[in-house]
């Protein structure tokens, strides 16, 4: 029971011509050491429903609870929430602004008012956790390619030691083999310190890769959440709002059309191969 | 909160001011404008601020929202009417101590503080009503004839419209900073104003470099499609006159005779 929205509502710039309800009667619960992913195309609402995750924006109707208490309450330190839930903006290296890498992720933990040592020692292990080598560290930020950038900024979130890290975009605008090095490094991050992940993206197949929860949104709703494969067999409907299955889910359902008697719940590669080939040797025998 | 500044940003509506010609609605505002300087007794305000609420009405856009951007001079009006209330000399009404106001020092103070308000309510209304491409044509055709003395009409028009586009643009940028840095702990609103100040570092430098990389990508967008200043470039709406223009003229003329005439009472 780490994070539980209740009937969050948000309407923007509420009584001007710019007037948009963004979040409709979301009710979620985020589970600690969960891997999920949020999928929704632009304007559905991702955006704006992470950043109620950590208090950066004020529900117009509902409330959050993280850990049990109501982060609305106030004598609630929102401070203290936003460095245990972590949230790494969309294209994130643009705020990088410190004169070197090193410095520049020490911002957070410095934040946090801990002892100098503490500090450093945070800031290298993050570096290195996003696979920021130490010839970089004494860099300027604004030296790097886009993808070590992302990734230093990433580290500057992460140095904060947050219990759940959220995610937008963080792919966005990367060549795949960035893509990939950032998404496996999120992973094993996930899989080594335990921490709940939340992933937001318009990418089925980075989500259906790496997550073990999908919630998709649209119009401001949260209209599907649970496990990709229970997920991507609506993909009917979700061609509807604008968003696809990945593309083995599609050539899983041509070839049981086709008459191949596959099984059609496969959202990565590897499984789809795995039913292919369990159906070829029972084909065999 | 830092979207609450509305000066310079374009209400979309459909009403006839939204119609208007923007070079009926520009001149019409700088000739408020020096009407609100020629005005010279309560009368005049009086005019002024019933025609400009007239115009509000006519407009389409809620007055709460045409306030709200006052809010963001409200420290220069305090100022001003301070300075005037305290430092006028003449008759004095009220002493106690060093403080000393002035029946000259309150009317004064008066007059700063309506003209100033009017004065912003009335060229934000110009924004609210027109898109920044109206303006730029709007002003690129009234200034047409200095183009004759070589000042380059086009190009000042040009910069100013775009200077106009990226206000809401770095407005948003800001904001989006600002939650970025307050997720890695930083904290803008406790601390004396050294730290405050330098909580801003964070702030800025993202900011500064992020507007030079737009302006980049903006003229880089802009050679791309053989952009190269004014001359020899034509219009795809060529600005006309039409039937509410002619009667916008006639309004603007009598308030203009309204002003003057309220100066004699």
């Amino acid at each position: 029971m780490a994070i539980i929205l209740d009937k969050l509502d948000y309407v923007y710039s509420p009584g001007t011509a710019y007037e948009k309800h963004a979040l409709k009667n979301i009710n979620l619960v985020i589970n600690d050491g969960e891997f999920i992913g949020i999928i929704g195309h632009t304007g559905s609402g991702k955006s704006t429903l992470i950043q109620h995750m950590n208090g950066l924006v004020k529900a117009t109707g509902g409330t959050v609870y993280y850990n049990g208490a109501d982060i609305y309450d106030e004598d609630y330190k929102l401070k203290d929430l936003r460095t245990k839930v972590g949230l790494v903006f969309q294209y994130p290296e643009h705020q990088l602004f410190e004169t070197t890498v090193l410095k520049d992720v020490q911002f957070g933990p410095k934040n946090l008012g801990l002892p100098p040592l503490e500090v450093d020692l945070r800031a290298y292990d993050a570096l290195k956790q996003v696979g920021i080598g130490d010839d970089l560290i004494d860099a300027s930020p604004f030296e790097l390619s886009g993808g070590q950038k992302r990734r230093v900024a990433i580290a500057g979130v992460l140095a904060m030691k947050p219990e759940v890290l959220i995610l937008d975009e963080p792919t966005a605008g990367l060549d795949p083999k960035g893509r990939d090095e950032i998404l496996d490094q999120i992973a094993k991050i996930h899989k080594e310190q335990k921490i709940t992940v939340i992933l937001v993206s318009h990418s089925m197949e980075d989500v259906a890769k790496y997550v073990d929860r999908i919630i998709v949104m649209n119009h401001g709703e949260a209209v599907y959440d649970g496990a990709p494969k229970e997920v991507f067999a609506h993909y009917k409907e979700l061609e509807q709002i604008g968003l696809a299955a990945p593309q083995v889910t599609y050539a899983m359902h041509a070839l049981r059309d086709a008459g191949i008697p596959v099984t059609t719940d496969a959202t990565t590669v590897e499984e789809a191969r795995d039913a292919i080939l369990a159906w070829y040797r029972e084909e065999k025998k | 909160m830092i979207r609450d500044i509305t000066i310079g940003q374009y209400y979309p509506a459909d009403s006839i001011l939204h119609r208007l010609d923007p070079r009926v609605k520009l001149s019409g505002t700088l000739i408020y404008i020096v009407c609100l300087f020629l005005v010279k007794n309560l009368w005049g305000y009086l005019i002024a601020a019933l025609c400009l609420g007239a115009i509000i009405r006519l407009s389409k856009v809620p007055f709460g929202f045409i306030v709200r951007g006052l809010k963001t001079i409200i420290i220069l009006l305090l100022f001003t009417v301070a300075f005037n209330l305290f430092l006028t000399s003449g008759t004095p009404i009220f002493e106690w101590k060093f403080i000393r106001i002035t029946k000259e020092g309150v009317s004064l103070a008066f007059s700063m503080a309506v003209r100033l308000i009017l004065l912003i309510l009335g060229s934000s209304l110009m924004t609210f009503t027109t898109t920044p491409n109206q303006l730029t044509d709007g002003m690129e055709s009234l200034l047409g004839p200095l183009k004759k003395l070589h000042v380059p009409v086009h190009e000042i028009a040009m910069m100013m419209s775009i200077a106009l586009r990226f206000i809401p643009i770095l407005l948003e940028e800001t904001d989006k900073i600002m939650k970025a840095q307050q997720a890695r702990g930083a904290d803008f609103e406790t601390g004396g104003i050294i730290k405050r100040a330098k909580a801003m570092v964070p702030i800025l430098v993202p900011l500064f470099i992020s507007a030079f990389r737009r302006a980049g990508d903006l003229a880089m967008a802009m050679e791309a499609r053989c952009y190269r200043g004014g001359e020899g470039r034509t219009k795809m709406k060529p600005l006309k006159y039409h039937k509410p223009d002619g009667i916008a003229w006639v309004a603007i003329v009598c308030f203009i005779a309204l002003t003057v005439v309220s100066r004699r009472f």
